[in-house]
């Protein structure tokens, strides 16, 4: 592969509401297994991009112990590999990242010591599969200076939390708007851009200098009739995990066969970090219907059309519906928790009830936990 | 300089012949156990959580899946700049060249290996028990008693003992005597194949006794050790420990890990059992299924009823399918309308639809009735069977079976079907 990967992974939403409060939206579990930028890296990975730099900055300790080492996705090289940079005080600098922009622009020498002629920058909230090559083929042929991955969202979708884009017959983006009141088009930006190094470190540069931080306003909006921006569409599953109920319905989309044929079987794998636990067990009185269930569980009640973490207990006659539980929770005996999403580490008592009735419910119980 | 206090050879060579079509291509430390492990995870993980961070693992029978899977040793953070894990396979030599002959002989060809690491002990292990030990505590049971070879023994009821190698210690726990399969054993502490042998030792038995045929810990190095007047002494251990040499005695083992709370437990935190994984989502039980004391490995699909199983993981059980009693491992595909009672099915096997497996009264194997026996169905790997297919007790399948294999649509108890041959 010609091109190193960044991974944009430093965001912290708002729209989360408490499930951000520990952990960036990067590092949120996604699909009883995995973290949401283990999509991210599995395709760069996958893609052959050997050099990778994660920017992260909100509440990276669950991210930076994710990353811990990165033989998971392959990236334990001696030349290349991963590196995860946080903010840091420079001769220079003694900002945070005030934007993604300002995040590569304080990080510039990674770009300039390389000698990769391309980028590939991607963020690290998003659930697909891509093959990075595919856009960077459409990048060259299309003679590009910068190609934004898109999709077409159902003409039903609310986009205004995307940026949206409009390309004209050719593909070359005309308008690109970030989070319209009034969308003018249903084609959004996925975040995944792939731009020649060398017009990177120039366009950061620039940016820099006038004190502008955000590659989308800064860059992509400012720069679009300059410069020859087009969008490649991506047709397959996508998903943005930017707030509670994308997030609920992204973990609900893999109790769906296609989806999890999709990412699970199919060609090529994403990878995670390896827990290392034993299989999930089910006692006497497990009632499990269409739900996921990863491995460490030990289930002893109902579960119905839910996605359970790793090492989660539940106890014996609970009934757990359409929810999401998290790693290694614990649900005490008679528990009923219904259109939730259970913070990870939980302890809930026995005898709880928890039920979202205006939409999904986020539950964060810190009890004493008695092990059995 | 490198040195290492104690490095571990773990003994991984052996077929296993009593696991029947289930060691046919992989050697029996490779089998898996407790639907995501293989057999030696667990003497592996016991080295990692003890300290012991160099081990030679010795293979020699179909050593394929052993190799793939130890790899560099990632799974177990035996990945070491020095150290670490090293597979030995036998080598060609200048003179005598030779496949590993015994436990011992296997130790001796590789001398260079363990002399590499400059030790003060070596750990002697075999790959095929289900046990966790902690090999440092033994260590410091060898230092104190200022043994040359520590053995770990463990009591078994004294009725069994003579299907054991046997020790007779004095109050100290020092070795008086020892006897092989005893017909009036006079202890009833059972060796476990774990010897911790001061390098010294070892070394001038092993070269000592270079030209024995066949040369064997339990019946050459141990009795020259013991004949020497070095001190020898037993360690007793009282934790779970199982060998899992026979069909019965692995379903056994493996049926034990889904009581409630077994007594060989993975759930512990703090002594953890690690595997390489190369599947990583979770599990799917979909609409209308039962599942109900079992356990179940990553990414399978559960679209039947599994009743007190071991479960691996890749595994897709279709609607209506009745499993009670079962091991089936990693990757096998089972159709739906399909019964398996007792049945040990292993790695990549398709089943088709409306198979029956372990039907109708017991019979004695006709072939193998040793290997075959306790009402188990045994399916090799990578077998299939056709759809419609009913299948006896004690019966064994291993190949790529269709139709006209079995007339009658059936397999009567107590028959053996093995289409050997490679695949086309």
């Amino acid at each position: 592969m010609r091109a190193i990967g960044i991974v944009l992974a430093g965001g912290n939403s708002f729209r989360m509401k408490e499930l951000s409060q520990k952990r960036a939206v990067c590092a949120m579990p996604i699909a009883g297994s995995y973290r949401s930028i283990d999509f991210a890296l599995s395709n760069m990975s996958n893609s052959h991009i050997q050099k990778v730099a994660v920017f992260t900055q909100y509440n990276a300790r669950s991210l930076n112990e994710h990353l811990s080492s990165s033989k998971w996705w392959d990236f334990g090289r001696k030349q290349g590999g991963l590196s995860v940079f946080t903010p840091a005080v420079t001769a220079e600098s003694n900002f945070w990242y005030r934007g993604t922009a300002d995040a590569i622009a304080q990080n510039l020498s990674f770009l300039k010591n390389s000698h990769e002629p391309y980028v590939v920058i991607a963020s690290g909230d998003c659930v697909y599969k891509m093959d990075y090559n595919k856009v960077l083929e459409y990048h060259i042929a299309k003679k590009a200076d910068i190609t934004v991955v898109c999709k077409d969202m159902g003409p039903d979708v609310n986009v205004d939390r995307y940026g949206t884009v409009k390309m004209n017959e050719e593909s070359r983006i005309e308008e690109f708007e970030e989070k319209p009141v009034v969308a003018k088009s249903n084609t959004i930006s996925c975040g995944i851009y792939v731009v020649r190094r060398r017009q990177l470190i120039e366009m950061i540069e620039k940016c820099a200098e006038e004190d502008r931080y955000d590659f989308v306003k800064d860059i992509l909006i400012r720069y679009k009739n300059m410069k020859r921006i087009y969008g490649y569409k991506l047709h397959d599953y996508w998903s943005n995990i930017a707030t509670v109920d994308d997030y609920f319905n992204t973990n609900m989309d893999f109790l769906n066969a296609e989806t999890r044929n999709y990412f699970f079987k199919q060609y090529p794998d994403i990878y995670s970090k390896v827990d290392d636990l034993p299989p999930a067990k089910y006692n006497v009185g497990a009632q499990i219907k269409n739900s996921l269930i990863s491995s460490g569980c030990i289930v002893n009640g109902t579960v119905e059309d839910s996605v359970i973490f790793k090492k989660t207990y539940i106890g014996n006659n609970c009934y757990i519906k359409n929810s999401i539980i998290l790693n290694d929770v614990y649900i005490g005996d008679n528990t009923h928790i219904e259109n939730c999403i259970v913070e990870s580490h939980d302890t809930i008592r026995a005898n709880s009830y928890h039920a979202g009735t205006d939409g999904i419910k986020i539950v964060i119980e810190r009890n004493d936990r008695y092990v059995i | 300089m490198i040195k290492k206090e104690m490095i571990a050879m773990l003994l991984a060579g052996g077929q296993g012949s009593r696991l029947g079509v289930l060691t046919s291509k992989v050697a029996k430390p490779a089998v898996s156990f407790g639907g995501k492990y293989r057999i030696i995870d667990f003497p592996l993980s016991n080295c990692i959580n003890s300290g012991v961070d160099t081990v030679g693992v010795l293979t020699q029978y179909q050593p394929l899946r052993l190799n793939t899977h130890i790899g560099i040793g990632i799974p177990w953070d035996l990945d070491r700049n020095i150290g670490g894990v090293t597979v030995l396979p036998p080598y060609e030599k200048i003179t005598n060249s030779e496949w590993y002959t015994g436990t011992a002989n296997a130790i001796y060809q590789n001398l260079d290996y363990m002399e590499s690491f400059n030790p003060e002990y070596v750990l002697i292990l075999s790959g095929d028990h289900i046990y966790k030990m902690d090999y440092e505590v033994m260590l410091d049971f060898h230092k104190e008693k200022g043994a040359d070879v520590t053995i770990a023994v463990m009591p078994v009821p004294m009725e069994e003992a003579k299907r054991f190698g046997i020790m007779i210690t004095d109050e100290n726990r020092r070795i008086t005597d020892f006897e092989e399969k005893p017909a009036n054993p006079r202890s009833n502490l059972a060796s476990m194949g774990i010897y911790i042998f001061n390098w010294k030792a070892l070394k001038e038995a092993l070269l000592a006794n270079a030209e024995q045929p066949g040369l064997d810990f339990g019946k050459h190095i141990i009795p020259y050790c013991h004949g020497k007047g070095e001190p020898l002494y037993a360690y007793e251990f009282t934790g779970y420990w199982k060998d899992v040499g026979t069909l019965n005695s692995y379903w056994q083992a493996n049926m034990e890990l889904i009581d409630i709370v077994p007594e060989f437990n993975l759930y512990e935190e703090y002594w953890k059992i690690y595997t390489r994984s190369e599947i990583l989502p979770p599990q799917y039980i979909a609409d209308n299924t039962v599942v109900e004391r079992s356990i179940i490995g990553e990414g399978s699909e559960i679209y039947g009823k599994v009743y007190n199983s071991v479960i691996g993981c890749g595994v897709t059980i279709g609607k209506d399918t009745i499993v009670r009693d079962s091991i089936i491992m990693n990757n096998t595909n089972i159709g739906s309308g399909c019964e398996l009672y007792k049945a040990i099915v292993a790695e990549n096997v398709e089943i088709g639809n409306y198979v029956k497996l372990g039907i109708g009264e017991e019979a004695e194997n006709e072939t193998d009735p040793h290997i075959y026996n306790s009402g188990i169905v045994t399916i090799g790997e990578k077998s299939v069977i056709p759809d419609n297919i009913t299948v006896g007790k004690n019966s064994c399948i291993f190949g790529v079976t269709s139709l006209e294999d079995f007339p009658d649509k059936s397999l009567a108890s107590g028959k053996t079907l093995i289409k050997a041959g490679d695949e086309k």
